[in-house]
């Protein structure tokens, strides 16, 4: 359970207040117009932006004060999500040791990982050989191997065309449910939040609201959501 | 971490550079103790330094035009060699400039063919001829930049207007030429008010005397410390409200990038106009190659003749090198990162390019005082010049990095955050293989820089500690002119060399 507690962010003018709860499992939309502060709330939970005020927990322990890379999550960025100078298995090795000393058996299990989101043999590349939507899996691989409960991805894959976003958010999908990670998930398209979101949160007037299943919110869109949709 | 090493490294040079500057500012006993020989070096130092810079400018404008408005065969060539005087040692093109203009060079040979009188490149008129061998091609890539600088879409504005070469000059070069020849004329001017090596070989007498020299020859031929510091502090004086004036002008970065296209032009095809630009930049590269080709051709006779000592002082010189490519290197990568993440870290880029307004002589002269009550400053010759080859390094190697630096922080921080990479794995994995490129070329140009410095070494040097530029101007004294082709070879061999092979390794991968 991923929780808010009274949570204040400024930047500059802008201000966000966020008390609400994001329970374990499935996967969780973050939307909002855009200047509302979706980025914004997701590095301030990744731990990029310290609060004004409040307080992050998961599962009732603090993390408001933990450097980012300590805390139980794994975070995927627009892009540069990967170290150019870094192969494939270097990049993703990371999510084992930073310092990439990886035992035989550490190896094996990034290997594995590899295999699992379809890049097999291409670990000794570099990322400028990858497609668009490799780079992502190579991303995604990663994450998985931190092996943190909760993922954080800031407006997924929108660098990639349609028919590849679709099918690296079914793989999103897909992994989040047989490794029970729970996903909290940054988009500003509703399209993409119909199709794996379980529940969808909404940023509005500089307050986030509390978190609702998709499919109700969508059929029966509050006013903040319809006049988003427009 | 990486922050606050950047900081302390910070602390470090603003003491390294005060110290010094206070110890001279310190022993230089009042104003009044100069006497008409110093105020002649102080008036030589100014004019000559403006006339050097006025002189570099006006011949710049015409190479820079024709480069900016031909395309041809070489041209990035010619791009090339207008950078390479940059880290040419100042003695090399010295002793070329007088295998073409001295009183048996190829000049005065001419002249006394056709029965005019012979003329000396010794007084003045050779050190603003060095000044402008050294700083017209700096000048040429710096209004370059200008010439570039002007948007394809006016010149096609232009051509529809159907202007001709004197309309596009009146509306849209000269503007461009007002705003940076300023700055551009200021950079020479205080270049030329600091440059030792030049005044030392083709200056001297009562006439062609430099504060510099004068320091130098109050250190060395009078041993009067306090005439040495106060001549100092009125260099200081002199470079402090230069750096102070071009504050807010752009300094060159020394290699500009983007200077390998020629934007089209309609004005300039006339045959008179073509010709007058091909004359101008052969006439240029002639000016430039000749005097190398003298040197290096003449000096492949006679390297295997080399003495051991001549040897023994390029090794010398090559550890100076590498070692201040090294710590310039380690000061600028902690300072550079400091920079970037600290919120006011601004000022530690201005403690790192302070050395601009000071001069390796004043800062050598300050070290000596600052020494002499422990140590016999000259055993600790080749530390001296190593520190101050690193301290005068550091603003060009923190231009190279902090562009870097910040790129690597905007596009890698937080991912590099979020995976827990910090410390040494974040220098290693991180840090190193992003940085290499203006890595490899800070450190090139400090270790050439280095390799080629004839400042303090001259100060402090017994023989048996002398480097291979001052061995070369120690064999030029001696007229054994063939000994010193030889030594200059291989005094460009290793500055070039050393240059090249950084930049070559930073760019590999």
């Amino acid at each position: 359970m991923l929780k808010l507690d009274q949570i204040r962010l400024e930047q500059g003018e802008f201000q966000l207040f966020a008390d609400t709860v994001f329970d374990e499992g499935g996967i969780t939309a973050l939307m909002g117009a855009s200047g509302s502060g979706k980025s914004t709330l997701l590095a301030a939970i990744a731990g990029f932006l310290p609060p004004a005020a409040g307080r992050i927990t998961v599962d009732g322990k603090d993390i408001t004060d933990l450097p980012p890379g300590e805390r139980p999550l794994s975070l995927l960025f627009q892009d540069q999500n990967l170290f150019p100078h870094l192969t494939v298995a270097q990049n993703v090795g990371l999510g084992l040791r930073p310092d990439l000393r990886l035992t035989s058996d550490q190896k094996i299990a990034r290997d594995s990982v590899l295999e699992r989101v379809g890049l097999t043999g291409m670990g000794n590349r570099l990322p400028r050989d990858l497609s668009g939507g490799q780079q992502s899996r190579a991303a995604l691989a990663r994450a998985l191997l931190r092996g943190r409960p909760w993922l954080l991805l800031d407006e997924p894959f929108s660098a990639l065309g349609p028919a590849l976003r679709s099918e690296m958010l079914t793989l999103l999908r897909d992994t989040a449910k047989s490794e029970g990670l729970s996903v909290l998930m940054v988009t500003h398209a509703p399209e993409d939040a119909r199709m794996i979101a379980d529940r969808t949160a909404l940023i509005s007037d500089g307050v986030l609201e509390p978190p609702v299943a998709t499919g109700a919110l969508f059929d029966d869109p509050t006013p903040a959501l319809r006049a988003y949709l427009g | 971490m990486g922050a606050r090493l950047g900081l302390i490294a910070a602390i470090i040079v603003a003491g390294a550079l005060l110290l010094p500057l206070s110890a001279v500012a310190w022993r230089a006993e009042g104003w009044g103790g100069l006497d008409p020989s110093d105020w002649g070096a102080l008036w030589f130092t100014l004019w000559q330094a403006a006339l050097s810079a006025g002189i570099s400018v006006l011949l710049a404008v015409p190479i820079a035009r024709a480069l900016a408005r031909r395309r041809f065969i070489g041209r990035s060539m010619v791009i090339v060699l207008l950078g390479a005087p940059f880290i040419l040692p100042v003695i090399v093109a010295v002793l070329g400039l007088i295998a073409v203009f001295g009183r048996s060079g190829i000049v005065n040979t001419a002249l006394g063919w056709i029965g005019v009188e012979t003329v000396s490149i010794y007084g003045w008129q050779g050190v603003i001829l060095a000044h402008v061998f050294f700083n017209m091609p700096l000048a040429t890539r710096l209004i370059l930049q200008g010439w570039l600088s002007i948007p394809g879409e006016r010149l096609r504005l232009a051509a529809s207007l159907d202007f001709t070469a004197t309309d596009t000059f009146r509306r849209l070069e000269w503007p461009m030429l007002r705003a940076v020849v300023p700055g551009i004329f200021l950079v020479i001017f205080l270049i030329s008010t600091t440059s030792f090596a030049v005044a030392l070989a083709l200056g001297g007498g009562p006439r062609a005397t430099t504060v510099e020299l004068a320091i130098y020859q109050a250190f060395r031929f009078d041993f009067d410390l306090s005439r040495a510091a106060l001549l100092g502090a009125v260099q200081l004086v002199i470079g402090g409200t230069a750096a102070l004036v071009s504050l807010r002008l752009t300094l060159p970065s020394g290699f500009g990038a983007g200077l390998d296209r020629a934007i089209p032009r309609w004005d300039s095809r006339g045959l008179g106009l073509r010709a007058q630009d091909i004359a101008v930049i052969a006439l240029a590269c002639m000016f430039l190659l000749v005097p190398m080709i003298l040197v290096l051709g003449e000096g492949v006779l006679n390297l295997t003749g080399l003495s051991a000592g001549v040897w023994a002082a390029a090794l010398r010189s090559l550890i100076v090198a590498l070692v201040a490519a090294a710590s310039t290197l380690t000061l600028a990568f902690f300072m550079s990162k400091a920079i970037v993440d600290l919120p006011r870290g601004g000022w530690i880029e201005v403690v790192g390019s302070l050395s601009i307004a000071a001069s390796p002589l004043v800062l050598g002269t300050g070290l000596y005082i600052l020494l002499l009550p422990w140590i016999n400053p000259v055993s600790l010759a080749l530390p001296v010049t190593t520190f101050v080859n690193t301290i005068f390094a550091l603003p060009f190697a923190l231009r190279a990095l902090i562009p870097a630096m910040r790129d690597l922080r905007d596009d890698y921080g937080r991912l590099s955050e979020s995976l827990g990479i910090a410390g040494l794995t974040w220098v290693r994995l991180v840090a190193i293989p992003r940085l290499r490129r203006p890595g490899g070329f800070a450190a090139g140009l400090t270790a050439a820089l280095a390799a080629g410095d004839l400042g303090v070494i001259a100060l402090f040097a017994s023989p048996d500690q002398a480097t291979l530029p001052l061995v070369l101007y120690q064999l030029m004294g001696a007229y054994r002119m063939d000994d010193a082709k030889a030594a200059a070879l291989l005094l460009v061999l290793l500055s070039l060399g050393l240059f090249w092979l950084f930049e070559r390794g930073g760019r590999r991968a």
